[in-house]
Parts: C-alpha cells; structure tokens; sequence
C-alpha cells in the first residue's frame, strides 16, 4: 500500500464504492472477490489530465467509452477529456454531453471546457456555466491562445471563477508549417521545424500573464528543458503555477523522425536528447505536477500521409505507467514519486480529491484511508512485457512504443468503486 | 552507409558512400557514348519496367528520367498525379500499392513533401524506389549530374577521361553554393555529393536563407560573398522563389540581387577557370545575371545534357541488381 503517509503491507476492503477497510490482515468477507496483489504497489488509481478521446466528432479514432476502456488498463480512474473535439467542447451543454458518455464509461470522465469560443482565439467560452457543470479546467489544447490580451482576460475571468486554465504553449507563427523540432535534424531532413522558442516564448508570456492576473495556469506537455526552468523558478516566486509532462517527451526524442514515419509525430514536438534527459531528472526530482499522456488517437490512414501532412499525436493511456516506472529508475522508482505525478499530482491540477468537493466526481488521487472513494490501482513493478499495438484496447493503433520491453504493469484497476480491470484483462 | 547502387534505392545522396557516387558518375561516362549513337538505345532493362510518379509537376525532370528509362529499353509507365485525383491529403500507401499492382521494377517519385521517398519505400519493399526530388529534402540525381558535369568539364581540361579520375578531381576544391539553401533539396543533395567526393563545400546566403543549425552541416558558411567568389572553383548558384523574395525572408528581390546576385561586376572577380551551375530555370536578372548566365564559365546547358546519362546510370545500377531470372 503506497498511502500518503508510507508504505505499507496489508489488506484492504472496499465495500459500496468506498475504502471500508484497512489492516495488516483482513478476513475475507463472504461473497468477496480477492485481488491477490502480493508484490505489487497498491495506490491510488491515476489521473489523466490530458485525453482527446475524439467524441463528438472523431469517432472513428476513438470514442468516450473506447478510450475509458484504454484508460481502464492503463490503470486510471479518472480521465480529463479534453476539448478540441469537432464540435470543441465551448458549452454547458456539450459539457453535459460528454459527462453523460462518460457515465456509462469505465472510468470516470471530467471535461476540459474550452477558453474560447469554438478554440478560436477570438471571445471568452461561457467559463463559468460550464464551471456550474462541474469543469475546473479550461483549455484550447490542440492551439495555444495567441492573443495575449485573450490569454489576459481568460485569466482574470478564470481566477474570478477559481478555476485553472491549461495552455499548449506554441506560438502559432513561429511554428507555422513545421513538423518537428527544429534543429540540426529538421535541417537535414528539409522538414519545417517548430523551433523550442516557439513553446518557451509562449511559457515566459503567461507566467507572466499569471503573475499579473493572480490566475492558476497549468502548462500542458512541457517539453524543453528551459520550459521546465522557467515552470519551476515561477513556482519558487510564488506564481501559481503547474505543469505536465507526456511520456513520449521523456521517452523519445527528435532522432526518431530521421525515418519520416508520421508515427513520431506530436505537437510539440519530439525535442533533443538533452531536453528528455532534463524532463527525466525534472521528474525525479518532483518538479513536475503530473504526467499526462495527450493520448491522441487517429485512424491509421492517417499516419500513411506524408510526413508534413500527417496529423500529430500518439496513443498515451496504455503505456504511460510503464513508462514513468521506466523514467523514474525502475528498480530505484520511488513509489511515493511515481503516485505524485501519476494520481495525487492531476488529481490537485484537476481538483477531483476527496477534499475538493468536486461536485460531478468521486475523490481520486487519495491516501487509501477509510472512508475513501474507491479508485485504486495494482501495479505489478517486476512484470516485464513487450508492446504489441494489436494488442490495444481502445480504437487507434498509433502507438510508437510497437515492440518495446517494458517495466511494470497494471495488474487492476478499480474505478468507483467497481474491479474495471482485473489480472490485467478488461473485466 | 551504400558502397554501391545496385540492387539499392536511390532515396538520400547522404546514404552514398564515395565508392558508390564514383560508380554512377563512371557508370554514366559510358552512357554518354550510347547518347551520341544515332540509335540512342541499348537492351540493359529489356521487360523491366519503370513508373514515374510525380506529385508535383516538373516537365524537364520527368523527360529526362523517361527519356533515359527508355534509352535502356525500359517499358515506362508515366503517371503525371499532379494534375490528377491525388491531392493533399490522400494516402501515399495508396497511391502507391495502385501502381505496384501494375507490376514495376522501380517508380521515380517527385513529392511536394520531405521524406516521401522513404516512406514509399517502406510500403514497396520489393520495388526500387529513385528519388526525383521530395520537399525540400534531396535531388539526389540532380546531386550526381551537377558532380558529373563539375568532373566531366575538369577532365576534359586536362585531356583525360573522366572515369579515369574517380573523384581526384574534387580533391580541394572549392564549392560555392549560394541562395536559398534553407529551402532547397538541391543544395542539400550538392552539398552531400561535393563532400563524399572530398571538395571542400562553402556556403553563403542572407541569414534568413540558411537552414537552421547550419553550423553543424559539413561546411564552411561564407559571410563575405565577394570575398567567397574570389576563392571559388566551382559555384553553385540557387533559384530564389519570388514568393521569398518579396518580402518574407528578404526584402525584396531586388535587394537579394544587391547582396548575393551574381551579378557581370562580381563575375569579374571569379577565378578565370571557375565553373558557374544553376539547377535551373533560371530567374535571370535576380541571382544571375543574363550575361554570366551566357558566359562560357556557364555549365548550365551541360548539366541539362548530363541528365540522362546520369539517370541512365542511376536506373541501370539500382535495377540490374534485383531478382529478376535472367539478369542474375
Ligand atoms: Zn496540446
């Protein structure tokens, strides 16, 4: 058990959706199904703040239930679907929309309402009927808000309302036609690069936004060294500040473009090897609020486009565990570590704790104490298995980990209380 | 690393080793012989058959691959999908297994985009794929012809036969290549050739039309571009595109014209043997002057009349070297 407090080995018993139960040794009540986790980590299940789980719109590369069972195996509890569907998610009734899918799902569903209107850039989003529904993060991911005198007004608006705007920080002219970093790489291969400037001008305009507007901004997939540098001396200012990391930035870097397979290609982008390395020490470190996945599904057409036509994005919530193991030391992975930037770190971005009193979820990101909400996850350290994307529980199979040797696997999930995923397998 | 292109696509000039560049410049020295025969045409690729697949129009280009696919008695398929259904967007996987199931040899693919080569090279791994230019990635033949002209017009000089020189004549020399390097698959593919051939390449342009991180290319970047052309043995001029030049990486093309144009003034300051290539078509009176442009220093129609022996060569080596019965 990885509570908040220490390690410890013992039994637990959730009863009606809750942690009823926690000692050394437990009996086995009658009718009770056992989840055999010797060896394992038990801790709170993880939180994703950053899902583009395609519905409505993009149905055909992932729906809100496919991905929830994709999360489910990926150990999460709780995703944070993000807003650049097709209609974007700029109202209280689309909002409505996507947590009644999300009822129904896996795993519990929360909604990132957009800043904008339609993700254009242009006027505010009704941020505070969708905060009446519930939403605590505001975002435009898929663009950064250019305008800085939006971005200003988005977050005295927002800090009015005490919720949390997200940014993808690229500044759209300066990355404009590019398709991977820009770099001694993008420059051989005659590929337009979207140069680290082009995120970190974007990270330096609103913290400065932040300082000025008192607002909490949350920095989506950071993914440069000096993003992080500028993320953590803010927050050692006192700027409110968060910040994310996705797992393909601390696990991949730009030289797995030299091949132009679409397959590496994200926004932002695959950086240089020194930028994962600083992403990695970041997180070890705990500089780092959460890892988030930017899961991003898309039909496989449309990886067979050419490079610079191809959509971005990769698949995240399978593999993200494994892969923050991996980051993290695997043998040397402190487990507190590993449940901070996985569950109790998105769960305060999110404000979905037990203590946030969200009004539409249960309490994620917890410390296993009795009384809980039941969203919990075994992960199994000393499982060692290989990718294999036809193995793949949600929609897309645009995974670039196809063929890896991982380090530590989900062995259950419970989410609201209900065993979703048991011995590794969807229940 | 390829030592040589048979049986090999021909997707990056990088993947060429000097071995392998030598062989083709060789390859097409004897080439330029069957060129000059009234019957301009020999049995080399009998039955096989060649696609050109181009996605973006380009009429010289594709002449010059078809014209020397057929000189080697080659049955060419020629799909001009720039003007067709294939648009932005569609599938290259596609596109691609459509004209596989015709049943080709090899396809010579122009593509708007960078890298396209390679990745059709993955979906038709059993086809010989040759690079006519993708994005602004590489001209691989465009490489080879320029170092084929530069080696055929140096030992000419000399009174020997160019393959007799394997690359010894790039040995120290000095290559210009000047203009918009940032966005041109020639100059990447120039530079490629030029340096596994062992010249020493120099490059000069408005900061704005270097690519980014030049510095880790294997060249010199030259800021005086009076001083660089006083050096040079060989320059490489680059078409300027109007659209760049009017306004968004340099002020205007007639300023372009002031700072790096290769205008009769600084002609004057060329070594009296230096060699002057353009990869044509040349907007004349912006990066060359009408009259360089006509001056004997020019190569420009011999790096035209280079095209088909070198291609000849490129289809003939990365053909003959595939399973196919009676070549083996
Ligand atoms: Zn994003």
């Amino acid at each position: 058990m990885i509570g908040k407090d220490g390690v410890e080995q013992a039994d637990l018993l959730v009863r009606e959706g809750v942690v009823a139960d926690r000692a050394p040794s437990l009996g086995v009540p009658v009718g009770a199904h056992v989840v055999d986790a010797t060896g394992c980590w038990v801790g709170p299940a993880f939180v994703d703040l950053h899902a583009h789980l395609r519905e409505p719109g993009g149905e055909a590369a992932e729906t809100i239930e496919s991905g929830a069972r994709a999360a489910a195996i990926g150990g999460y509890s709780l995703v944070v679907a993000m807003a650049n569907t097709e209609p974007a998610i700029d109202s209280a009734a689309l909002v409505e929309y996507v947590l009644s899918r999300g009822s129904r799902a896996r795993v519990e569903v929360a909604v990132a309402g957009a800043i904008t209107v339609g993700r254009r850039g242009e006027s505010l989003a009704p941020m505070a009927e969708m905060a009446a529904r519930g939403v605590r993060l505001f975002s435009d991911d898929g663009d950064g808000v250019q305008d800085p005198a939006v971005m200003r007004r988005a977050m005295l608006y927002a800090a009015g309302l005490g919720v949390r705007v997200a940014e993808h920080c690229e500044d759209a002219r300066l990355v404009a036609g590019g398709s991977m970093n820009e770099g001694a790489l993008s420059s051989r291969l005659g590929l337009v690069g979207r140069p680290a400037m082009g995120e970190e001008l974007m990270v330096l305009r609103d913290i400065e936004l932040a300082r000025w507007t008192g607002a909490a901004i949350h920095f989506l997939h950071l993914s440069t060294a000096r993003s992080l540098a500028m993320v953590v001396a803010a927050r050692r200012e006192g700027v409110n500040v968060t910040c994310e990391v996705a797992p393909h930035h601390f696990t991949l870097d730009e030289s797995a473009c030299a091949d132009f397979d679409p397959l590496y290609k994200v926004n932002p982008p695959l950086r240089r090897a020194q930028d994962v390395a600083a992403l990695r020490a970041a997180l070890v470190r705990g500089e780092v609020d959460a890892v988030a996945t930017d899961h991003a599904p898309h039909p496989p057409e449309s990886k067979d486009l050419p490079f610079d036509e191809a959509p971005a994005g990769v698949l995240g919530l399978e593999h993200a565990a494994a892969l923050t193991y991996e980051a993290l030391g695997s043998e040397q992975c402190d487990p507190h570590r590993f449940f901070d930037v996985l569950s109790r770190g998105p769960a305060r971005v999110a404000r979905v704790r037990h203590e946030d009193f969200y009004p539409r979820h249960g309490g994620h990101g917890g410390a296993l104490h009795v009384g809980e909400d039941a969203n919990l996850v075994v992960f199994d350290p000393s499982s060692r298995w290989v990718v294999d994307r036809d193995d793949l529980h949600g929609r897309s199979r645009n995974t670039p980990y196809h063929g890896r040797a991982m380090r530590g696997r989900v062995r259950a999930t419970i989410a609201r209380g209900v065993l979703v995923v048991d011995e590794g397998e969807l229940t | 690393m390829i030592d040589s292109l048979r049986g090999q696509n021909l997707l990056d000039l990088g993947d060429l080793s000097r071995d392998a560049i030598v062989e083709v410049l060789d390859a097409a020295e004897s080439f330029v012989e069957v060129n000059r025969r009234t019957v301009k045409k020999v049995p080399a690729l009998k039955g096989r058959v060649v696609a050109s697949l181009f996605f973006e129009e380009s009429t010289r280009t594709r002449l010059s691959f078809e014209t020397a696919a057929k000189r080697l008695s080659a049955d060419v398929l020629s799909l001009a999908v720039a003007s067709s259904s294939v648009k932005k967007g569609e599938s290259l996987r596609d596109t691609i297994a459509t004209i596989d199931a015709l049943g080709i040899d090899a396809v010579v693919l122009r593509h708007r985009s960078s890298g396209a080569a390679r990745q059709v090279s993955r979906y038709v791994p059993h086809v010989r794929v040759i690079n006519a230019g993708d994005g602004l990635h590489q001209h691989p033949t465009q490489g080879l012809l320029d170092a084929f002209t530069v080696r055929r017009t140096l030992s000419e000089r000399r009174g020997v036969s160019g393959a007799s020189t394997g690359a010894d004549l790039f040995d120290g020399l000095h290559v210009l290549i000047v203009g918009d390097i940032m966005h041109s698959r020639v100059a990447r593919s120039d530079v490629d050739a030029y340096t596994a051939l062992g010249a020493q390449v120099h490059v000069c342009a408005p900061a704005t039309l270097l690519p980014a991180e030049v510095a880790t290319w294997p060249v010199t970047i030259d800021e005086d571009f009076d001083d660089a052309l006083s050096r040079a043995d060989v320059v490489g001029l680059l078409r300027l595109q109007h659209e760049r030049g009017s306004g968004v990486f340099v002020p205007s093309t007639a300023e372009y014209t002031m700072t790096h144009g290769l205008t009769l003034d600084r002609a004057r300051r060329l070594k009296p043997d230096a060699l002057i290539l353009h990869p044509g078509p040349m907007n004349r009176g912006v990066e060359v002057d009408s009259r360089v442009a006509d001056l004997p220093a020019s190569l420009v129609t011999r790096q035209v009349a280079s095209g088909v022996p070198v291609r000849m060569a490129v289809l003939f080596l990365s053909i003959v070297g595939t399973a196919k019965g009676e070549d083996q």
